[in-house]
């Protein structure tokens, strides 16, 4: 709209009734009473938890033992250190876990009788690493691997362990990603190909845009499961930010170096979400700009 | 307006259970600690009548696996390994035979948590510190600790003779033990330590090569290199620096009535030369290791 519009415009605007002012003013009225009695009912819970907490008879043990500024000064640099180990394998293992789980949800869901040991292959696969607990998987690895003394294999744990991480994750993400795959209905397979499409234009084109779209909250989850799992390649003696806690917590008898890594990964946890909430409007943006039929 | 009435009556009557939650946590809490002073007033060392978690018993704690030497055949309550002999002198001389001993499985992690314990008192090879005295109680010492170095015999640090010929080895050691802060604090080692849950992963990492050398206290040492890796040497042990020696004792709650008992149980068992005996017995074998100078 160009200024010289404007007033063309004016001439005939929306003016409100008084009913509906009234309406309007009537609902604002109730939205702050409710933020009121929302903000007075939680003032009441904290104080009264603040009272519960504080009152109780083993709170000075407590504060001193999970709540020491000492220690939380002594755990940080040290949690942080180790949190960047989580986060390098959250990286690397995030992305080859996205690729080899979509590979094997694409092996999953292929036509055609010749792809048969394809898919039995990778139906084992995900069945096998889906139900072997991750601990287990991890300990296997990281201790099994060396102890066959195979040349130019590395004995880094970490290597390893993320290795094992990658294993285990795939496996959920690529039946995360068959269900997204599964959900698109046939109707849009046969559109597009009587459109002419071939199979794989099909499926690069109108199966997996939408198929990943609907998967992206539940990938969500996964990233965030596996940003937690990756301190379990500590089992191998890597320091992540969790086991630089829990030394430092087991030296000196102080939980407060756990309640610094909680903390710390939570506030990685946060933007995460929000980066992921940011993708998916991007994408529904992007999708509705077409315009919808 | 019905909706907001409802909305006042919920906060009305979160607020009330909240109250009544308040009144209540502290009140229970109380009950037991006056219950606490009561037997408290009552307690003193006579021979079986000490205010026990289990009135009658003497309940004594310890991780599980219980590794030798301190205890056989991961069997606490047969009396044999050092620890196991050494709680049930102390638990003699406070007038519990045998059969009034009751063993409780209690993890490293949790023997030192703030709140009510479910043991009279841990014998887990706990070392005695300043710091860790600050969140649990210590009986005197029942051992003199050294730490020692356990490396292959093929290994680059087999050779070690002096604590400088460890600097370029990768180490290992258990979390939580005073040996990971001997490799901190003394060896000062250019590569980051292997930190391990369990001795049992440490030594898993030292046969498959993952690290060079790992370091335990010395009775440990010695029976990993007889029974367990037996290809695997004691390179030599530490001396032990500064005045006080590093020294196990057992563990109580903080609060618990009964640690001037055990104390004095514990210091008669040293002056007439039980303890030494027990040791002689059951770590014969850690006489003596060459000293990392």
């Amino acid at each position: 709209m160009t200024a010289a519009d404007r007033p063309a415009a004016d001439k005939d605007a929306y003016v409100p009734s008084e009913r509906r002012l009234a309406r309007e003013r009537h609902k604002r009225a109730r939205t702050r009473r409710a933020t009121a009695v929302a903000a007075l009912s939680t003032l009441v819970t904290g104080a009264v938890l603040f009272f519960v907490v504080t009152r109780s008879p083993g709170w000075d043990r407590t504060k001193e033992t999970f709540f020491s500024a000492h220690y939380a000064r002594v755990a940080l640099p040290d949690v942080l250190e180790g949190l960047w180990l989580n986060v390098r394998l959250l990286v690397v293992c995030g992305a080859c876990v996205l690729v080899l789980g979509m590979l094997l949800a694409l092996a999953r869901t292929l036509r055609g009788p010749v792809f048969f040991p394809l898919r039995a292959l990778a139906t084992a696969y995900t069945d096998f690493f889906r139900g072997l607990p991750l601990i287990i998987c991890l300990l296997l690895i990281i201790f099994g691997v060396p102890a066959l003394r195979l040349q130019g294999v590395t004995t880094d744990p970490v290597l390893l362990g993320g290795a094992a991480l990658v294993l285990t994750y795939s496996a959920y993400v690529a039946e995360v990603f068959r269900a997204g795959i599964e959900s698109v209905h046939s109707s849009q397979r046969a559109a597009a190909r009587s459109l002419g499409l071939s199979n794989r234009q099909t499926l690069r084109y109108v199966v997996l845009p939408q198929a990943v779209r609907r998967v992206v909250p539940p990938l969500l989850n996964d990233l965030v499961s596996l940003q937690k799992d990756t301190g379990l390649v500590s089992i191998g003696g890597a320091v992540d930010a969790v086991y630089a806690a829990q030394i430092i917590a087991s030296k000196d008898f102080n939980y407060t170096p756990y309640v610094v890594a909680g903390l710390v990964f939570v506030a990685l946890t946060i933007p995460m979400t929000r980066f992921t909430d940011w993708v998916t409007a991007r994408m529904d943006r992007r999708r509705a700009q077409g315009g919808l039929v | 307006m019905p909706l907001d009435n409802r909305t006042v009556r919920l906060a009305l009557c979160s607020t009330v259970v909240l109250a009544a939650t308040a009144a209540c946590a502290p009140e229970s809490e109380n009950s037991g600690n006056t219950a606490g002073d009561k037997s408290a007033t009552a307690s003193s060392c006579a021979p079986g009548k000490l205010s026990t978690v289990a009135s009658g018993k003497l309940t004594v704690g310890t991780d599980k696996p219980a590794y030798a030497p301190w205890f056989q055949d991961d069997d606490p309550a047969n009396g044999k390994g050092f620890e196991s002999a050494v709680a049930y002198a102390v638990a003699k001389r406070l007038g519990y035979q045998k059969p009034q001993v009751a063993w409780q499985t209690v993890p490293f992690n949790s023997s030192f948590a703030p709140g009510a314990k479910k043991f009279d008192f841990d014998i887990n090879q706990v070392s005695i510190s300043d710091a860790r005295k600050k969140a649990v109680a210590f009986s005197s010492g029942y051992y003199d600790v050294r730490q020692a170095v356990v490396a292959l015999k093929s290994s680059k640090a087999a050779g070690a003779k002096t604590v400088a010929d460890l600097k370029n080895v990768k180490l290992g050691a258990q979390v939580g033990t005073t040996s990971l802060d001997f490799i901190n604090d003394l060896v000062k080692p250019d590569q980051k330590p292997a930190v391990y849950q369990k001795n049992d992963f440490a030594k898993s990492a030292l046969k498959n090569g993952q690290v060079d050398a790992i370091v335990v206290d010395l009775p440990t040492a010695f029976y990993i290199t007889g029974a367990e890796v037996t290809d695997a040497k004691v390179v030599g042990q530490f001396d032990n620096t500064g005045g006080t020696p590093e020294q196990f004792g057992l563990v109580l709650d903080k609060e618990s009535d009964l640690t001037a008992c055990v104390t004095g149980a514990v210091d008669s068992l040293r002056k007439d030369g039980t303890l030494a005996s027990l040791e002689k017995k059951w770590l014969s074998e850690a006489v003596d290791a060459p000293v990392l100078k």
